[in-house]
């Protein structure tokens, strides 16, 4: 993909480097401030998910259009462990790292797309979407 | 890169920078409670003013130091959380429940019920 931006997550400081790149992109694909917060907050939770649970992974963000539209693609992926029970992940307050738990559902509510695929043993897939007003 | 820590009367101020690590915040509240019982203060301010970004972890670290500091006897207020950010820490469901808030550090020094020259005369 065209203008594709790599982040390797393998330690808590790639948290803050993939939000920040995540900010840029979504200034650049011409996101309102208020939609960089959102997305670059939803960026540290995915991110934190991997260094938490799978210890390294990467983050991939990209632009994207669709009939007319601008906005911005975040992929968190990682050959982790994978999540027991996705359905239970996305609940709040649901967190089997004395977490808050609000870091997927949360990130979820801050994106206008949201999908979660996960496989036992071998990782977690997260792709996420926020368009252009 | 740590969280510088000042003190003014018997305040304790931290201001937060930018691209806040995880491992800064959690420096910071055993900092803070350490120096809470050294300084003898009665007040925390956190300062978020620069942080473009506060996560679930951040905020759950934050929620920590406030409750930490009350334990040893200070108020902690948290000032300056930005407009945006303030949306999505709502939209995460974040909502630093029993911490006090004030909108600017003038605000949060008034809120903490403290004059700043001066302090308590026994402070040391």
């Amino acid at each position: 993909m065209p203008g594709e931006t790599h982040v390797p997550i393998d330690q808590e400081t790639d948290i803050v480097t993939a939000r920040q790149k995540g900010r840029e992109l979504a200034a650049l694909s011409g996101l309102s401030k208020t939609e960089q917060t959102l997305i670059a907050t939803a960026i540290s939770e995915v991110a934190r998910n991997i260094v938490v649970y799978a210890q390294r992974g990467e983050v991939i963000l990209a632009p994207i259009e669709q009939e007319g539209r601008r906005g911005v693609l975040v992929v968190a992926r990682d050959e982790g462990p994978g999540i027991p029970n996705p359905d239970l992940a996305m609940r709040d307050g649901y967190s089997t790292s004395r977490s808050l738990g609000m870091g997927l559902p949360g990130a979820k509510r801050l994106m206008d797309e949201f999908e979660l695929s996960s496989v036992l043993g071998k990782g977690t897939t997260i792709v996420m979407k926020k368009w252009v007003r | 890169m740590a969280v510088p820590i000042m003190k003014q009367g018997d305040v304790l101020i931290a201001s937060l920078q930018e691209a806040l690590t995880d491992r800064a915040l959690i420096q910071l509240r055993d900092e803070l409670s350490e120096r809470v019982g050294r300084f003898r203060c009665r007040a925390v301010i956190i300062d978020v003013t620069a942080l473009d970004v506060v996560d679930s972890f951040a905020s759950r670290t934050i929620r920590g130091i406030a409750y930490t500091a009350k334990l040893r006897g200070a108020r902690t207020v948290v000032v300056g959380i930005q407009p945006d950010v303030a949306f999505a820490m709502v939209e995460l469901g974040l909502t630093l429940d029993g911490v006090d808030t004030a909108l600017d550090l003038e605000e949060g020094l008034a809120l903490a019920g403290v004059v700043i020259r001066g302090g308590r005369s026994d402070a040391r």
